[in-house]
């Protein structure tokens, strides 16, 4: 019993890193109808960036944990939505009128830009950081043990994800938002600026996905230039299991992912854990296409 | 009579719309052949004419989807402001012009709920006072006034359209004739100087075509918009136009009131095909002798 609430403790938080990057790809499918792949190479980035704004800090001799990290939250956020945007601005919108291959091309040519830009600004080695976040919660007369920082992911999670809800349903933004994903010509001509929407699309998705790659960082405590590809291939899958284009489904599509993960490597070890994550893939794709909480694609005449 | 917009006499004598030589080519086809007219302030100016005629294409032109080959197009606001709408993209034409329209097919943010959809409508007003969405989050007054003024104008429309108790209900579900009506309601929503219709009682039954041009007719009188019209429904066309123009071929082949169009022969000739035997060409005609000879030899 101990052991399977450690797991799924683990999965949880596993499952809630997953749901944040899904976001983003969900939410760019949900507005221009096509899979983001550098999305991984933007959590990479975030992971990054919050390294480096630790570093910074460090040498500066700010060493208060809360405040450190807090700055790293607030930095990893901003470069990440500067590259998000960025990558929208120059690799997909001169494409936005092109046939739907054309997008994808360029997504994959960016992942591998970013990669070796990544990979010939930092080098290929694995940067490690001392843990920050220490301490264990331990519970059930310490059977059950959880790190701090592992909890602080899933309160972190949480409470993004309320407010992104609130962000989606209550605002004047997140309207426009929901307009363009049902009709972007009839958006645009009511007023709503449609590239500024789909540009905050980006920025918002990428912001998701720093805050992943800070806490990616803060619980394993290393990190390289090539851990952007697997979990962009996982949250993308977690994207599709939850249904591509829902929000809720983007995160429950992670945290089964993340459970399924955790379980699988407690109970059968850890080799096969990602073979079980793309038979998830698979089989989604073959029985259910639209997803757990996906809608069926309707066919605009 | 300070405002000189609100007299009768400007009201009449300058144009909304001024259309000049307006050609569309696609290609070889030439959809719009040289088509001028004008449409007026708190007037309904319906385009009709046979499938084909290039009505829509008009429109298209109109909004800023196609930009035209040939032609002027001018929108002379109350206030006095030109507009050149053929040198203006679309999504300017709607923000700055003022022009709303509405699609043959119904666009719907189906997913919405109807008062959302008519919230969007009034995305430029509002976005600017939430200043991004940070002083809509906050709750400040700046925004909240401005959001209330926009809910008190959605729920006007709403009321107008006869849509009021259904303002939570999801768009997509409204039954048709709703929907149609909506999005009316929705266009009137960005306050426009202009409201051009396409086919807005396609698919309606006799007793919400006449509810629909009751709408028009309110938003003629009341709120002196100009609205351009395409329609096939004759019973709504003639009963509420002040003035409407025939299209056939892409050419104007009339222009003028109602009662002045319905009686015009070359507007029978396009609805109907011609009134007496056509013509034959010479060498089947020059034939004909020899066969009524024949057929007579026979009997």
């Amino acid at each position: 019993m101990d052991y399977f609430l450690q797991q799924l403790i683990n999965g949880l938080s596993l499952g809630a890193i997953y749901g944040l990057i899904a976001i983003g790809y969900t939410m760019v499918y949900g507005i221009i109808g096509m899979i983001n792949f550098a999305h991984g190479e933007i959590y990479m980035i975030g992971a990054f960036v919050a390294l480096i704004t630790f570093l910074a800090l460090g040498s500066l001799g700010i060493t208060w944990v809360p405040l450190a990290l807090l700055v790293m939250l607030a930095a990893s956020m901003l470069f990440t939505a500067v590259y998000g945007w960025t990558v929208e601005r120059i690799a997909y919108r001169p494409l936005r009128s092109s046939p739907r291959l054309a997008p994808l091309i360029s997504a994959i040519g960016m992942s591998i830009f970013l990669q070796n830009y990544v990979q010939i600004l930092q080098g290929a080695r694995s940067k490690p950081l001392q843990p920050i976040l220490t301490g264990n919660l331990t519970m059930m007369d310490g059977a059950v043990s959880v790190s701090y920082v592992r909890l602080a992911t899933i309160v972190i999670t949480v409470a993004l994800m309320y407010g992104f809800t609130q962000l989606i349903t209550r605002t004047e933004l997140g309207r426009a938002q929901r307009a363009c994903e049902q009709d972007k010509t009839m958006a645009g001509l009511l007023g709503v600026n449609v590239d500024r929407i789909i540009s905050l699309t980006f920025v918002m998705g990428a912001a998701l996905a720093a805050v992943a790659g800070m806490m990616v960082l803060l619980i394993y405590g290393v990190i390289d230039f090539y851990i952007g590809f697997l979990a962009g291939v996982k949250a993308f899958t977690a994207a599709v299991l939850g249904g591509i284009g829902s929000l809720p489904g983007a995160m429950l599509g992670g945290v089964v992912i993340g459970l399924i993960e955790a379980f699988w490597s407690g109970y059968m070890g850890s080799e096969w854990k990602d073979v079980a994550t793309f038979t998830i893939l698979v089989l989604v794709l073959i029985f259910r296409p639209t997803g757990l909480l996906g809608r069926p694609e309707i066919e605009k005449v | 009579m300070t405002d000189l917009s609100m007299t009768p006499t400007v009201k009449n004598d300058t144009p909304l719309l001024t259309v000049e030589h307006l050609t569309m080519r696609f290609g070889g086809l030439v959809a719009v052949n040289d088509v001028s007219f004008t449409a007026r302030n708190s007037e309904i100016t319906a385009i009709i004419g046979p499938n084909g005629a290039g009505k829509t294409t008009l429109f298209n032109c109109i909004t800023g989807f196609y930009s035209p080959t040939v032609g002027r197009m001018t929108l002379r606001h109350p206030d006095g402001k030109e507009f050149l709408l053929e040198r203006m993209p679309g999504y300017r034409i709607s923000q700055q012009a003022s022009v709303a329209r509405t699609f043959q097919n119904i666009r719907l943010f189906g997913g919405m709920s109807v008062l959302e959809n008519l919230m969007v409508a009034q995305h430029n007003k509002l976005i600017k006072a939430s200043g991004f969405s940070i002083a809509g989050l906050l709750g400040l007054p700046s925004y909240t006034n401005v959001e209330r003024e926009s809910v008190e104008l959605a729920k006007y429309w709403l009321d107008r359209v006869r849509l009021l108790e259904f303002a939570d209900w999801e768009a997509g579900n409204l039954p048709y004739g709703a929907q149609r009506r909506l999005e009316i309601a929705r266009a009137m929503c960005t306050e426009p100087v202009m409201l051009c219709l396409d086919e807005p009682a396609a698919g309606l039954n006799p007793r919400e075509s006449a509810d629909l041009a009751e709408i028009l007719t309110f938003i003629r009188d009341d709120h002196k918009t100009g609205v351009l019209l395409i329609e096939h429904d004759m019973s709504v066309v003639m009963t509420i136009s002040d003035h409407v123009v025939v299209l056939d071929y892409g050419r104007k082949i009339s222009d003028g009131d109602p009662h002045f169009v319905k009686n015009d022969p070359a507007v029978i000739r396009a609805y109907l095909g011609e009134e007496e035997g056509e013509e034959l060409p010479p060498e089947i005609a020059a034939d004909l002798p020899e066969v009524a000879k024949r057929a007579e030899e026979g009997a």
